[in-house]
């Protein structure tokens, strides 16, 4: 039995978080909090990239270190902590993954290298405005090898030089990478509910565009890309909501009401057991998830879903009631709750929101319970 | 991250699975053992007593005690296997987990002699006598009199009452928590013995639960004479012996308790829809708590094998471990509503006896309710969650440096 992070796992860890403590204090987070102009921490971004995180899952030939998507997993929980104001969900885990998986040799030699050399910045585009996306019913098409149409809300697609976009072409739904520096894309930044984020809207007009077309069809494509990022990115929900429990029991020791400090309080032993009841529940689900990332396994689908809907009602239970723990306080500017509170409703939507989760979750428990009844 | 055993431990189970499947002697399921107590005790008996043979009744007890001085992840191997196969009843839980265990940590050597080897081969089962009408989660405060008989004898003479004693009405011997110094502060004046069950002025009266079933004993301790040779630690020293007791509460590998989300799902999937489409497991809402109560289970099942991994790597499981039963005891609460909604007025219908699917639902419908305070309720378990792995402070409590005599004479005025 060897369900948890191995020795030198565990290291990295450790590592990453000495580093992040150092280089993304949340003064960090609040330069781009408060100029959202600037998308993301430049400085940062280029110590990631320097350290070796960006290409922390593509193989030696293509440029990255290729130790692999538990060690990813483990910086991800790291970089959930601290809130990093850098566009490592949309490059790392989506843009990254996608090539990896769907690319052609042609396009992992061409961009793989520059992701981990951190040249590349990337995206994911699917939502064409309110609601939920299915990409059978996308209106951005593709004729020809050019892409029309209009996606927003796009994370990082403001800053990304390059972009996945899942579009319909002659053959169906599909995925496509763009260039975005390049001709026939027009961008809008948006006003994010998390200015950490950059948040845009893309315009395509005849874009000039490539398929992405390895393997499987196309609407399991976006599938296997959600499910792959969705594991890794219960992993930073699952450091936020550590980070929120922390923060809580330090402010909780120190402030006094009644004559005593409020952690003395069953009302909020009580309130701070529940969040770490929770935070475990994710963490067992967010491991089980990277096992099943890390081994290509059957179970994806459902491992992913699993660590998706726990880490997200985790994340956000801790950072709402943390901030509520911190009174009058954690609802000011001045504190960091908000940038949790912000941080955590963020990755709850990113990849799409939890009833779409839970519907994935539960169809493969009952093929699961197909299977097992012979039926 | 995977989930194979080392190669020691595949050793192990492979070892133990050859043995279960040479010597098993019957599926726990079968009827007359869940409705026929002394077919169950039969049962036990010799299930335990074949295990003993083999030395996998106690595997981390040393061979002297008959057990084969293994590791705990042998434990947690064995209690898999055995659980896969349906063989354990849990009649001897308590004692070889709790009781014997804190006598061979303080019973003198002619006591364990005498002791330690029936108990682990089940010839002699064990029970526990802490918890008190007014002594529940403050257990500390137990009223049960012990005094010195006044013969000269060094004999104790005991008198009060224990209750929730599971298994009182069918075990051997108990390990009792009584009060012997009322004139220090609570804590201070306890002193732990061991009992013959059999022994003159002790009686045992099984509890009618809200279930309409008969599982817990009151137990009364009428003049009972118990020499000092039963005596477990020091006079007054009980406290340190009874927290001994608590804290060797194995760790628990199986699943969870009572029928799951997977048991609900099936539920639903046989039973018409809303509006008369479909079945009930297309409804939004009830696909909804499914997936979360799902995480929860599940998420609880896996916490288990991170314990498992702490194990097998010779380490202590993390305090993530805490969380088991507070989790557990509330999905089976929760999983039962879910079930009794979708059978719609059918819910109102007791099968509980049937052991139909609809009857295991009922069963957690009050063993939900029972779980949530058996073994520390879910709000002394998030106090210890929140004090001993979160480092919050402990309550503050007014009955700390007064004496237990004061703390009886101050409720007696103030009710």
């Amino acid at each position: 039995m060897n369900f948890d992070f191995s020795e030198e796992q565990v290291l990295l860890k450790e590592h990453a978080r000495r580093l992040l403590e150092a280089e993304c204090p949340s003064s960090v987070t609040r330069k781009v909090l408060e100029a959202p102009h600037l998308g993301f921490d430049k400085s940062l971004w280029k110590h990631v990239v320097e350290l070796g995180w960006t290409g922390i899952a593509i193989p030696e030939e293509f440029g990255g270190t290729g130790m692999g998507h538990t060690d990813l997993c483990a910086i991800a929980e790291e970089l959930g902590r601290v809130v990093a104001p850098i566009p490592f969900v949309s490059t790392v885990y989506l843009f990254a993954e996608a090539i990896l998986q769907f690319g052609s040799e042609a396009q992992k030699r061409e961009l793989l290298p520059r992701i981990a050399h951190g040249e590349l910045i990337g995206c994911l585009a699917t939502a064409e405005g309110p609601g939920y996306f299915s990409p059978g019913k996308a209106e951005t098409r593709v004729v020809k090898g050019r892409m029309t149409g209009t996606k927003f809300p796009v994370t990082d697609g403001g800053t990304a030089t390059h972009a996945i976009v899942a579009a319909r072409s002659e053959s169906g739904p599909g995925l496509f990478v763009v260039n975005l520096e390049g001709e026939g894309v027009s961008r809008t930044t948006l006003d994010a509910l998390d200015p950490t984020r950059n948040l845009a809207k893309i315009a395509f007009e005849d874009a000039p565009c490539q398929p992405l077309d390895g393997g499987r069809n196309a609407g399991d494509r976006l599938a296997v890309l959600l499910n792959r990022a969705a594991v890794v990115v219960a992993f930073e929900q699952v450091g936020g909501a550590e980070r929120c429990l922390e923060a809580a029991l330090t402010f909780s020791s120190e402030r006094y009401a009644f004559g005593r400090t409020i952690n003395s309080y069953q009302a909020i032993k009580h309130k701070l057991a529940d969040l770490y009841i929770k935070k475990e529940i994710a963490r067992s689900n967010a491991y089980f998830g990277a096992w099943a990332l890390s081994t290509n396994a059957e179970d994806l689908p459902r491992a992913a879903a699993a660590a998706r809907i726990a880490g997200t009602m985790a994340y956000e239970f801790a950072a709402q009631e943390s901030l509520q723990t911190h009174g009058g306080m954690g609802f000011t500017w001045e504190m960091d709750c908000h940038l949790h509170l912000r941080r955590s409703r963020q990755l709850a939507l990113c990849l799409g929101a939890l009833p779409l989760w839970r519907e994935q979750l539960i169809s493969c428990l009952e093929q699961a319970d197909l299977i097992e009844s012979g039926a | 991250m995977d989930f194979k055993d080392s190669d020691q431990d595949a050793a192990f189970r492979q070892q133990v699975r050859e043995w279960l499947a040479a010597n098993a002697l019957r599926r726990r399921d079968d009827e007359d053992l869940r409705t026929n107590e002394s077919a169950l005790l039969e049962y036990s008996k010799a299930w335990q007593a074949k295990k003993a043979d083999a030395r996998y009744a106690c595997i981390t007890w040393p061979e002297a005690w008959g057990g084969r001085g293994g590791r705990l992840i042998e434990q947690a191997i064995f209690d898999e296997e055995e659980e896969k196969l349906g063989l354990d009843t849990g009649v001897f839980t308590i004692g070889l987990g709790m009781c014997v265990p804190t006598v061979m940590a303080f019973a003198d050597k002619a006591t364990k002699a005498r002791l330690v080897a029936p108990a682990l081969r089940g010839e002699q089962i064990w029970c526990q006598l802490f918890s008190e009408p007014s002594a529940g989660s403050d257990v500390a405060g137990v009223r049960t009199r012990a005094v010195l008989a006044d013969d000269g004898s060094g004999d104790w003479i005991v008198d009060g009452q224990k209750v929730w004693t599971s298994g009182a009405h069918y075990s051997d011997f108990g390990i009792v928590l009584v009060r012997t110094n009322p004139d220090v502060p609570k804590h201070k004046g306890l002193t732990m013995f061991w009992v013959d069950m059999k022994a003159q002025g002790i009686s045992v009266v099984p509890i009618r639960q809200a279930s309409d079933q008969r599982d817990f004993n009151e137990v009364y301790f009428n003049g009972v004479r118990i020499p000092d040779s039963q005596r477990l630690g020091e006079i007054d020293g009980g406290w340190k012996v009874a927290l001994f007791t608590l804290m060797n509460e194995r760790v628990t590998v199986g699943g969870a308790m009572g029928a799951g989300w997977r048991d609900l799902l099936k539920l639903a999937q046989g039973l018409p829809g809303l509006g008369g489409t479909g079945t009930a497991a297309g409804d939004g809402a009830f696909r909804a708590r499914l997936a979360e109560g799902y995480v929860m289970s599940e998420g609880l099942r896996l916490t288990r094998l991170r314990a498992l991994t702490a194990l097998s790597r010779g380490q202590t499981p993390g305090p993530e471990n805490s969380i088991g039963k507070v989790v557990a005891a509330r999905q089976m609460q929760v999983v039962a509503y879910e079930a009794l909604d979708i059978l719609d007025q059918y819910g109102m219908v007791n099968e509980m006896g049937s052991h139909s699917l609809p009857g295991r639902f009922q069963w957690n419908f009050f063993w939900g309710a029972a779980m949530r305070i058996a073994g520390g309720t879910d709000e002394i378990l998030k106090n210890i969650i929140s004090e001993r792995v979160l480092g919050m402070p402990a309550d503050i409590r007014v009955d700390r440096d007064v004496t237990f005599k004061s703390l009886s004479e101050r409720r007696a005025s103030s009710g």
